[in-house]
This record gives C-alpha cells, structure tokens and sequence, in this order.
C-alpha cells in the first residue's frame, strides 16, 4: 500500500488487517509511561490542512510522534497559501524537503488523490494520506469507526448500523458506507431529503427520513453533524425543526437497544444533532473513537511507511 | 519461522519426548537459578516473543508450577516494532503484545524464544523491555542455540546447541502451533542467504 486515500481502494483483508494492527499498537502501548516507539525514526512526515481539525490532526501528530517519526504541521493560513501559492506547488515543494508522507485535508473532493499524482508519480515518492477531502472521503475516520464498533458490540457483519443527518456534505458517511458494506453490515442512512447526494440510491444502503421508525432495532446509532459551513441556501427549515426530526433526543435514545451504542465523528453540536446530556451516556463512544483514531493512525503510518514498498510488491 | 517443508533436505533432530525433556530440564533450571521458590526471591515473569516463543513460555511455567507449586506470569512480547531491518523487506504483521499485569518493574524478566541464531531478536526485545519499564534483571531462555552469533548476546538457559551451517535451516515445531513437537533441521541444496533471527 502506498497512499490511503479512499476505503474503495481497500479489500476486506486490507480493512481488517489495518483494523488489528490498531489493536496490536494499543497492546503495544496499553500502560506504558513511555509512549516512544522506535518505529519511524528518521522519518518525516507532513501535515498540510487546508481546514481546520482539533481531532484529526492532534490524532495523526500524535500517532507520528508515538512512533518516533518526525511531524511538521503547516495549515493554509499561516503558509505561503495565503500569498497565493497552488496547492501543486506546496504539495511539490514539501516533497523536495524531504517528506516521506503528506496527511492532507482539503475543502475540494479529490485533492489528495491529485497531491498523490503529482509527488509520486509512477509510486515513487511520499506517500499520500488523505484526512478528508471535500465531501468526498475521510478513511482513516471509517476505519476508527469500525473499530470502536468491533469493541462494543464484536463483529458488524448482519449489524444494523444508523447514519443519521447531513449525509450530503460528509465524507465521514461515504467512507463509512464503503468500509460497512465491505465488512457486511447493513447500513440505514436517516436523513432529510435535502440532505441526500444525487445518486444514493446506487449505494449499498437503505435511505429513510422516519428516524423513530429506524432506532428500535439499531445497534450502532451515527450521528453527524450539520456542516453550516457547506451549506449556501436553506436545508431544513429552522434548526428546532431540525432537532426535533433527526436529532437523537433523550426520548429516542431512550429506545434503542440497551448494548447499542451512540457514535459521532465530531466535532459534534450539542442541541443540534445531539442532546445535550445524551452526548455524555454511558452507551455513547464518541471519545473511545477518538482514542482509537491514534492507534489506527499508527497502524496507517506503519503500513505506508514501514517496509521496502519495492520489495513487498506493493 | 521458515516453513516446515518434509522430505528429502529435512532431518528430526529433537522429536516429541526430547522437546518435552528439553522444556522440562530448562524450567528445573529457572528454579533453581532464580530460586523463585524461595520466600524472599525476586519476582520471576516469562515473556514469551511470537510466534514461537509464546506457547514455550507457556509450557515453561506449567513445568515450573508443577515442580516448584510457584505459578510464574507469562506474556508475549512483539518485538516487530524494534526491529532493525524494517526498511529492508515487506511490511511485517504485527503479533500481540500482553505484559501481565503489575508490569516489568523489579521482577526478573526471563524472554523466550524458540531459536536463538544472530541475536538480532534479542536486542530488539531489551530495547522494548527499556520502553516498558525497569526489569531487575533480564534473562534468556532458548530452545534451540545454532550459533551464528551477530551481536554480543548469549542465552541463559539453552535447550540444546545446534551448531548448523549457513545452508541449513532449523524449524522448531510446536504442538499449541503446529500439532507437533518436534526440532528439525532443513539443508537447503544452494547456500542461500538465511533467515536471521
């Protein structure tokens, strides 16, 4: 493997390898007052956010600086970005610097695959790693996501697994879409109309707006959020309409099965997409997917960056 | 471990009662050098380091248990993530990492494995063991000693001494993996480079 940029370039095996490898790293470190491995010393890795990221960002430094690997953070607003540089020319001029990875976000769908293009053609070159790119994919997300959802409630083939919200703007649903469908489990996206892409009927899900009808028999319960900053022009009505319809209230969390459990790619919105108090449950694993983003990140960096790509015939 | 290919180039040097003997004379030997039977004694935790080095850690503190009535905790060490040829080859699948639980410090930590060839292995384990914590002391056990030694390290209990050439290979088979115990060696017909371990 030489870049992840889209969980629809992954097999199962690929999928569940990186899923292990994350439970392996975890063992590796599970209390330990040295979180140093040795892993990626001398190597330098590149994270280039053109938005902004609390989670996956920190997630990735981390998961770098865990493994030893030298991390150098640039966002567009503090780089030559803001005098007008293309993204070509930043992506190029990090790979003459020496990178031996780019993580990137970008607003527009498909710039990692485009960085990958041009700073390694033919393979040769840094590999790329895409932590989100315009509406399109988020796969290291999926992958935490599968994750956290192995450890609370075992394998998710046959599970039933509740998408609920702004599916149009995220790309958090499509990668996740692939990878559930990959890992056969059956995947109910709840959302408004408005808030579906053009073409979902071709995904391998189902699609509904009666979020109550869907709840009862759910064993995974995805909030997302509502991303105001994609949106020109009115979506819904207002947001209590909003939260009324497709928010997870105490009332509906009320109704779901008592080992499901409530998830969120975050950065979440209280009161929006999700109840204030409900947010903190016990049935909730939104900061367990946070912690486990680590360590599937550094199952992701060692799969890249470990090995003679050459030689392993990736 | 290289793969268990019969036939012509393979010859049984241990079978299943030598293996049983071996496990059970190097487990008389970890009582009797760590005198952990004693009320005083420091600590005592086998490591075991994957793949093979596991199930014999395993199987060495059934021994030990059974003949000191000390049950020792065993765990498994993976030691990929400190290797020093990771550039060098494919990606390497990571194995279970279990450290029982009060950790490493102040007990004496006594690593096992199957073979003990370059030593390589061995350095990798005492970088992590660093990581991990402060062992009071370190030892080795090893099933297998075939020399060819690269680095300045030497077992502390050794099963049995293999000295083989280069064109040889050494499999140790053992029942939790393979369903049998068993030590053999494989000659191979050109003198390719081999597997360091």
């Amino acid at each position: 493997m030489k870049h992840l940029l889209s969980i629809s370039d992954l097999d199962r095996d690929e999928i569940i390898g990186l899923m292990d490898e994350a439970d392996r790293f975890r063992e590796a470190l599970e209390g330990r007052e040295i979180k140093k491995l040795p892993t990626l010393r001398g190597r330098t890795i590149y994270t280039l956010f053109y938005e902004n990221s609390t989670r996956t960002r920190s997630s990735f430094e981390t998961a770098g600086k865990w493994m030893s690997a030298d991390v150098i953070n640039l966002s567009a607003s503090t780089s030559s970005v803001k005098k007008g540089e293309s993204l070509k020319d930043t992506a190029l001029t990090l790979a003459s610097i020496g990178a031996d990875a780019i993580i990137m976000r970008h607003p527009s769908s498909g710039a990692a695959q485009l960085v990958a293009d041009w700073v390694a053609p033919g393979g040769v070159g840094p590999s790329v790693i895409n932590a989100g790119d315009g509406t399109h994919q988020h796969p290291t997300q999926a992958l935490l996501d599968a994750v956290t959802m192995r450890q609370r409630i075992g394998d998710v083939a046959g599970r039933k697994i509740l998408i609920v919200g702004d599916v149009l703007h995220s790309r958090v649903v499509r990668s996740n879409v692939d990878l559930l469908s990959t890992l056969g489990a059956e995947v109910v996206l709840v959302a408004p109309p408005t808030l579906l892409p053009h073409g979902v009927e071709q995904w391998p899900v189902r699609t509904t707006q009666d979020f109550d009808a869907e709840i009862a028999d759910a064993d995974v319960v995805m909030m997302l959020r509502v991303q105001a900053e994609r949106m020109q022009g009115g979506f819904f009505p207002s947001h209590r309409e909003y939260a009324t319809f497709f928010g997870l209230s105490k009332a509906r969390a009320a109704r779901m099965k008592k080992d499901a459990i409530i998830m969120h790619p975050g950065p979440m919105l209280r009161g929006m997409e999700i109840n204030y108090a409900v947010a903190d449950y016990d049935t909730t694993a939104i900061l367990q997917q946070v912690n486990n983003g680590v360590h599937l990140r550094m199952a992701v960096l060692f799969t890249l960056l470990v090995g003679d790509s050459a030689e392993a015939g990736y | 471990m290289s793969e268990h290919t019969g036939g012509a180039g393979t010859v049984e040097l241990l079978g299943s009662d030598d293996v049983a003997r071996t496990v059970a004379r190097i487990a008389h030997q970890i009582i009797e050098k760590t005198a952990l039977d004693s009320p005083d004694a420091t600590p005592v935790m086998l490591l075991g380091i994957p793949s093979g080095g596991v199930p014999l850690a395993q199987r060495l503190a059934a021994k030990i248990e059974e003949f000191s009535g000390v049950a020792v905790p065993v765990g498994a060490l993976d030691i990929t993530l400190y290797r020093d040829d990771l550039r060098r080859g494919p990606h390497r699948a990571l194995k279970p990492t279990t450290i029982p639980a009060g950790g490493i410090d102040g007990v004496t930590v006594v690593l096992v494995d199957d073979v003990l060839c370059s030593g390589r292995t061995i350095r990798a384990a005492l970088d992590a063991l660093r990581d991990i914590g402060r062992p009071e002391n370190i030892q080795l056990a090893v099933l297998v000693d075939r020399g060819h030694r690269q680095l300045p390290i030497r077992a502390d209990y050794v099963g049995k001494n293999l000295p083989t050439s280069r064109a040889e290979d050494i499999t140790v088979l053992l029942e939790a993996i393979d369903g049998r115990d068993a030590v053999e060696l494989i000659h191979h017909e050109d003198t390719r480079e081999e597997n360091p371990r």
